[in-house]
């Protein structure tokens, strides 16, 4: 099965830690990406640039909406995603709770869909 | 100040569970025939819906042969995944490891049968979809997920207990309780559970007068179930066997001591001081106090009890300081805590009984 884990947390958070603790993340990180991969269970992942940059699209009667801003407005952003292959939902949590995030933050995981030929 | 003490030895482990509106008729004796008719019928179905549940589960890697007992195992521990909620958790366990019907299961935990049934069919949908496996977890998440089990066991078990009392629930905890003692030899904590519900059950026949609750104090001691008290003591013996101590077995041990002809006063305070330490919480706290002031007098109780915090609002605190203050002849103290305790009594039987309290002491 194929899990999304949706990195959420607190940015402010991340700006106010000292450039050594932020490094010492980025090492549980990379840790993290080599095991994933090494096991291969990594399908995709990606750190996210700041809510501030984020563009909301919709379309409303037949109309084009663009604003400024994520989809909505929350606490906790969402900063990063793993797209990773795990047996059973124990695995996925497992993977998750790795995930240094979760320390301060919230890790959502949602199971893919999977479509027969579908796309991975 | 055993009243309070006892009281809240009663309803302590319900915080949480729904409340009930409504009288409910205390149900009688069934007909055991009935009962285990319905028990095979329902078995059968729920090895066809485990047949279902496997299909549609996603293939574990180490899918292997298990016979039925393995089987029911793994069931009650997906039932209780922390990924459902917990009214899901319960739900699903009462449908799939239990004797009762969905709208038996509706009835007792009074929710509407639909929505009832809409929890279970998402429930198993999630399990499902979301990949929950069927297993009996791996030795690392195995403490906590057994005492995932172990509370929705005893949720059940304190929604039968009541007030009202609905027996069908006791009885189909004390059965999950069994079952699990018997898959889960090693467990201490399992043992101690099974004992606490059976220890607690063996006084159903005396807790409830007319719909009301009897102090255990003042229960009919020939009304307990002396077989159940048995078992009970030695389901305890499994547990504190295994050398694991835990809250349950201390519980249980809190339960067993208050059996016997008269309460150990000193060991319940132990027990009770043991517990504050491995599951602590204010109401644990309270309990010891009034422990404490039975054992060694009231003014060792009240030490403690004024000690504790976040118990503002809740009326069994200032009901047992009114008594401790009332022993230490300290009334004008005692009359104001029986007022705060008036103030937040939640119903006419616990206000009628401090009222009397309060002027008992104005004479």
């Amino acid at each position: 099965m194929q899990y999304l884990l949706l990195i959420y947390s607190d940015e402010t958070a991340w700006e106010s830690i000292s450039e050594d603790e932020r490094r010492a993340i980025y090492r549980e990180y990379s840790q993290l990406n080599d095991d994933l991969r090494g096991r291969g269970k990594l399908v995709a992942g990606d750190e996210l640039q700041p809510v501030a940059t984020a563009t909301s699209v919709r379309i409303r009667k037949g109309e084009t909406l663009v604003s400024d801003g994520p989809f909505a407005e929350t606490k906790e952003a969402l900063g990063g995603y793993y797209l990773i292959e795990a047996d059973t939902l124990d695995e996925a949590i497992e993977w998750a709770a790795r995930i240094p995030s979760a320390r301060q933050g919230t890790i959502e995981i949602r199971p893919t869909v999977a479509h027969a030929g579908g796309a991975t | 100040m055993q009243d309070a003490f006892a009281t809240a030895l009663e309803r302590w482990p319900r915080d949480g569970v729904p409340t009930n509106p409504g009288a409910w008729i205390i149900a009688t004796a069934r007909n055991r025939a009935v009962d285990r008719l319905r028990r095979e019928q329902n078995l059968a179905r729920k090895t066809e819906l485990l047949a279902r549940l496997q299909e549609l589960a996603p293939a574990g890697a180490d899918d292997e042969e298990t016979t039925l007992p393995d089987e029911r195992l793994e069931l009650i521990f997906a039932c209780c995944h922390p990924a459902l909620a917990a009214d899901a958790q319960v739900a699903l366990t009462l449908s799939l490891l239990g004797g009762l019907t969905t709208p038996e299961i509706a009835r007792a935990f009074i929710v509407p049968e639909p929505t009832l049934a809409q929890r279970l069919v998402r429930a198993k949908r999630k399990i499902r979809d979301a990949g929950i496996p069927l297993r009996v977890p791996p030795d690392h998440l195995l403490p906590e997920r057994i005492r995932a089990v172990l509370a929705v066991i005893y949720l059940v078990f304190n929604a039968g207990y009541g007030p009202p009392v609905r027996r069908e629930l006791c009885a189909e905890a004390l059965r999950l309780a069994a079952l699990l003692a018997t898959l889960m030899p090693d467990e201490a904590e399992v043992h101690g559970l099974h004992a606490l519900v059976l220890l607690q059950d063996a006084r159903r026949d005396a807790r409830v007068l007319d719909g009301e609750l009897v102090l255990l104090e003042q229960q009919d001691r020939s009304l307990w179930d002396g077989a159940e008290i048995e078992q009970g003591r030695r389901a305890l013996e499994r547990g504190l066997a295994l050398r694991a101590p835990g809250p349950y077995q201390l519980q249980a041990g809190i339960a067993a001591a208050h059996s016997e002809e008269a309460s150990d006063w000193v060991r319940i305070s132990l027990l009770y001081r043991r517990l504050a330490e491995l599951a602590p919480s204010p109401v644990v706290d309270l309990n010891r106090a009034v422990a404490v002031a039975m054992a060694d007098g009231p003014a060792a109780g009240l030490a403690l009890a004024d000690r504790i915090e976040g118990l503002d609002g809740y009326y069994l605190l200032h009901a047992a300081r009114a008594d401790l203050l009332r022993r230490l002849d300290r009334a004008d103290e005692a009359a104001a805590a029986y007022e705060r305790a008036l103030a937040l009594a939640p119903s006419d039987v616990e206000r009628d009984f401090l009222r009397r309290r309060l002027s008992d002491l104005r004479v």
